[in-house]
């Protein structure tokens, strides 16, 4: 059989796309494929245009197929050749430089062009757009705007909608004054409600555009070239450019004129085919499906794929049924997203809301029994990705509504990939899905970077590039070649933890010196002497070589420095308790030191704040009592609340565990700090849900314990690592998963990220059912580790340094010479 | 103008460290890398006043206690930022005794 002729009328992006599509389902085979296109470039994406006008990329960054990718795929592309006639009798299409080719099937994918709303005074005598005004809408636009930016004085672009904003935030580059002219009460009345516009329009004032709205223009004043515009009002504007960007006006005169049923495009079936004429399909901006037509991308790819399945015979049943439209964009620096409706339409219809204007936040959804119909979103995107995918695939939501607009009290859920459908939509701008992604890792790109520029994903507006990032990820396996350095334990040398622990202990390097030299080629980098010096206390315990100048201040001098340059002293204070004699002497040190300001910590301590360096010493003498080791990466604290003793709600006794815990611990070193709590009954008032590791009486002599809590910075809920029963095994099982964390976390990362990194269940098994065999070991370690830790307050007797605590040195000597 | 001033013996810094010197109403920090050596500043960070000499040093790096910003010491610029701190000359004699240039009358 010979093949079909194929022509295809546009080779916009849509009629390319259209076509990759046929000949992804073997189109190659099937038809001789012959495409004309009006404008005399190789198919190019639309939707940057604004960039190439405001500079941040060059008009051939943007073309999406070379003229080479037409070669390879024996496609006859006519550039600069509009077609001028169809005729469905003989089946011919008639060019403007005079050719007529014969086709078997048509496809045409006019797209569409600016409207140009009548308005008098625009055109000059000869009918074309007086000199200074543009249409929007083709990369000829675009360097006819730039070139008469760099010299006009003030742009005006016609049109508040998504497309004029674009514009308008183009032309800012280019120093004009830019004023906004737009017919409706708000700007982007399609995609935003009044509030969300009301702060859109806020960020753009910001930056210097100036907004008219509810300004219907009349005419254009100025002869020969354009001089301002006129309003309805009688108001004038005065400005030296104006682009028009008013919405856009289908391409369906040449289907018009051969009969096909146009009405405001042309008409089409399921198929995506002329409904009067079978051999003609129609795709893109110029097709009118179900009475609607569609100006955004993602609609063309779904009908470039129905349509490529139909013509080829793949799947002759596939068919459109319309598309639910959701953008995600970003304008004049604003993230925005909108998707369906923008205002309730029935009773039934709920709103959930959230908006804090001053931050530019906004959140509204529209649910319809339970589920998404519409939603707003400006400033966090977060949810974005979740709430995209309810709405496209009408999924039920939550009870908890709160949940859709906010992550509140739990680690930010992101959508799961295993969830995700593989044709979900990552990319709107270059329109690839979750599979594709998927695919080109199979064939082998296995960096984010390398799956960017073969799929195109995120090389649009940009805003889906760490989700892409994170898809390349779990499609790697957690195994994607991303920036190696990431796994480095310090970057300047190039082994991950259990690497660096494996030379350490072979070369039997116990110094951050000898280490630098040994394994990062003698240069010493500045910032990786912290994290060296954690690791080797912990590997060496009592054999490590402490050098001092790899410290942190706090840990050369063993107490917090604070902003003016002086220190905190904090004596230990296991569980919080003390004795009247302690206090005497905290507030004897207090008087006699001049301490400025004394105050209860968090961690249930007396801090004392506001201590020169030279004073360190003879305090903590008078003090008489350990180092409250509160100021560095280690263990801290263990708070507890009053427990059996005397409370009539407790189960156990909270006190002796804390102070036991505390006694056990204290002094050792660990990647992050490590903030412990016990609790005597499940009431928490020691909040020890929320530690690194919490135990908690349950009654009948039994304790849970949780680990990976925290409320700082970052809030999460401890998970419930084992039920024991006694304090013993509290310490026993606390200290084996402190020993893990110790052994295994990166430098500054705390249980809470750890715990979720690693997964409660490994953990559990690692640690509870020995999995791998190392449960004695670190037990052991722990026990060498504890048996190491030294009272650092008693090198008040003993010096680790010259000039230990001197703040400064006073030189008496006069000059030299 | 400038004048000289004697600091003392450089064993007075432990290696790797910095310390802050008092010497004629001006006060200047003096670094002693581990390659042994030895560079003076302003004591202030030009941030937020942190003390510079109770930073972290690393080759000729120094990183400031109080908000990690980092200085090169052999040029006093701050590394991703604009700030910079003032460097004075110093000597050292093969006794071990350092001399430091401050500006004077």
């Amino acid at each position: 059989m010979s093949k079909q002729r194929l022509v295809v009328i546009g080779n916009g992006m849509a009629g390319a796309r259209a076509v990759e599509e046929i000949l992804a389902r073997g189109g190659g085979e099937l038809f001789e494929i012959v495409m004309f296109g009006e404008e005399p470039y190789g198919n190019y994406n639309r939707i940057l245009l604004s960039n190439v006008v405001n500079g941040s990329q060059d008009a051939t960054e943007i073309f999406l197929n070379s003229l080479s990718w037409y070669e390879e795929n024996r496609i006859r592309l006519h550039a600069g050749v509009k077609i001028e006639k169809i005729d469905r009798v003989s089946k011919l299409v008639h060019g403007s430089d005079g050719t007529m080719t014969p086709y078997d099937k048509l496809l045409i994918a006019t797209g569409s062009r600016a409207f140009i709303p009548p308005i008098k005074n625009l055109h000059d005598e000869k009918g074309a757009l007086k000199k200074g005004i543009f249409g929007f809408r083709t990369l000829d636009d675009c360097g006819a705007i730039i070139t008469e930016a760099r010299t006009a004085r003030k742009a005006a672009v016609l049109g508040g909608g998504l497309l004029g904003l674009e514009a308008a935030r183009g032309l800012l580059t280019h120093g004009c004054e830019v004023h906004v002219i737009h017919l409706a009460r708000t700007l982007m009345n399609m995609q935003l409600d009044p509030p969300a516009a009301g702060m859109v329009k806020k960020a753009m004032e910001a930056l210097g555009v100036h907004v008219h709205l509810e300004k219907a223009t009349t005419e254009v004043l100025g002869n020969g070239r354009i001089t301002g515009v006129k309003f309805k009002d009688d108001t004038v504007l005065d400005c030296d450019m104006l682009v028009v960007s008013a919405g856009i006006k289908p391409n369906s005169e040449l289907a018009m004129q051969c009969g096909l049923t146009v009405e405001r495009a042309i008409v089409v079936d399921n198929h995506m085919r002329s409904v009067d004429d079978f051999d003609v399909y129609v795709v893109g901006e110029c097709a009118q499906h179900r009475g609607t037509v569609y100006g955004l991308v993602a609609p063309l790819w779904e009908q470039a794929k129905v349509l490529a399945d139909h013509i080829t015979g793949k799947n002759p049943s596939a068919g459109y049924y319309g598309s639910k439209l959701a953008t995600k964009l970003k304008v004049m620096g604003v993230e925005v997203a909108s998707m369906g409706l923008i205002e309730p339409e029935g009773v039934e219809d709920e709103v959930v809301q959230f908006s804090e204007p001053s931050r530019g936040q906004y959140k509204k959804l529209i649910v319809r029994k339970g589920r998404l119909v519409g939603a707003i979103m400006l400033g966090d995107l977060s949810k974005v990705a979740y709430l995209m995918q309810a709405f496209d695939k009408n999924t039920p939501l939550p009870d908890e509504r709160l949940s859709l607009l906010f992550d509140i009290g739990a680690p930010a859920k992101k959508i799961t990939f295993d969830e995700m459908a593989d044709e979900a939509q990552v990319c709107n701008c270059n329109g690839v899905s979750k599979g594709k992604i998927g695919g080109c890792v199979s064939a082998g790109k296995k960096t984010p970077k390398s799956v960017m520029e073969a799929t195109r994903a995120g090389m649009g507006c940009g805003s889906c590039k760490s989700m892409v990032k994170d898809l390349v990820e779990w499609f790697c396996g957690g195994e994607a070649e991303e920036d190696p350095t990431v796994h480095y334990y310090v970057p300047s040398i190039p082994m991950t933890r259990r690497e660096l622990t494996a030379a350490v202990l072979a070369q039997g390097l116990r110094s951050v010196s000898a280490v630098q030299n040994a394994l990062a080629g003698g240069i010493e980098d500045a910032a990786s002497k912290p994290a060296l010096a954690s690791l080797l206390s912990i590997v060496w315990k009592g054999e490590y070589e402490d050098e001092r100048d790899a410290r942190f201040i706090n840990d050369r001098v063993h107490g917090n420095i604070q902003k003016d340059g002086t220190f905190s002293v904090i004596p230990e204070m296991a569980g919080g308790i003390c004795t009247p004699a302690e206090l005497r002497r905290i507030a004897d040190a207090a008087d006699r030191y001049h301490v400025p300001l004394v105050k209860l910590t968090g961690g249930q301590r007396i801090d004392l704040v506001g201590v020169k360096k030279e004073d360190m010493p003879a305090m903590w003498q008078d003090l008489a009592m350990p180092a409250g080791s509160a100021w560095g990466k280690h263990y801290r604290t263990c708070k507890s609340c009053i427990g059996s003793d005397y409370c009539r709600f407790g189960l156990g006794d909270s006190m002796a565990l804390a102070v036991k815990v505390e006694k056990r611990f204290r002094g050792l070193d660990s990647p992050g700090k490590l903030k412990l709590a016990t609790a005597g009954c499940p009431r928490n008032c020691s909040e020890a849900l929320v530690k690194d590791v919490g135990a908690v009486a349950v009654g009948e002599g039994k304790w849970e314990i949780y680990v990976g809590g925290a409320a700082g910075s970052h809030i999460r809920k401890g998970d419930l690592f084992a039920v024991v029963e006694s304090h013993d095994d509290v310490l026993k099982l606390s200290g084996r998963f402190i020993q893990y964390y110790r052994e295994n976390a990166k430098y500054k990362e705390r249980t809470y990220s750890f715990v979720e990194r690693i997964g409660i269940a490994k953990l559990k098994a690692i640690l509870l059912d020995d999995s791998e065999g190392i449960c004695a070991a670190l037990d052991a370690a722990m026990d060498e580790s504890t048996a190491a830790a030294k009272d650092v307050w008693l090198e008040r007797n003993t010096p680790k340094t010259i000039n230990q605590f001197r703040t400064d040195l006073t030189v008496t000597d006069e000059a030299a010479e | 103008m400038t004048r000289k001033y004697k600091l003392g013996l450089v064993s007075q810094i432990p290696s790797g460290e910095g310390r802050t010197f008092h010497v004629d109403g001006i006060d200047v920090a003096v670094f002693r890398t581990r390659n042994d050596e030895i560079f003076a500043t302003q004591t202030k960070c030009p941030h937020k006043g942190g003390p510079l000499a109770d930073g972290l040093l690393g080759n000729t790096h120094l990183i400031c206690p109080l908000h990690e910003l980092r200085f090169d010491l052999t040029t006093g610029q701050a590394i991703g930022s604009d700030a910079c701190i003032t460097i004075y000359a110093v000597t050292r004699e093969t006794t071990g005794e350092l001399t430091v240039e401050l500006p004077g009358e």
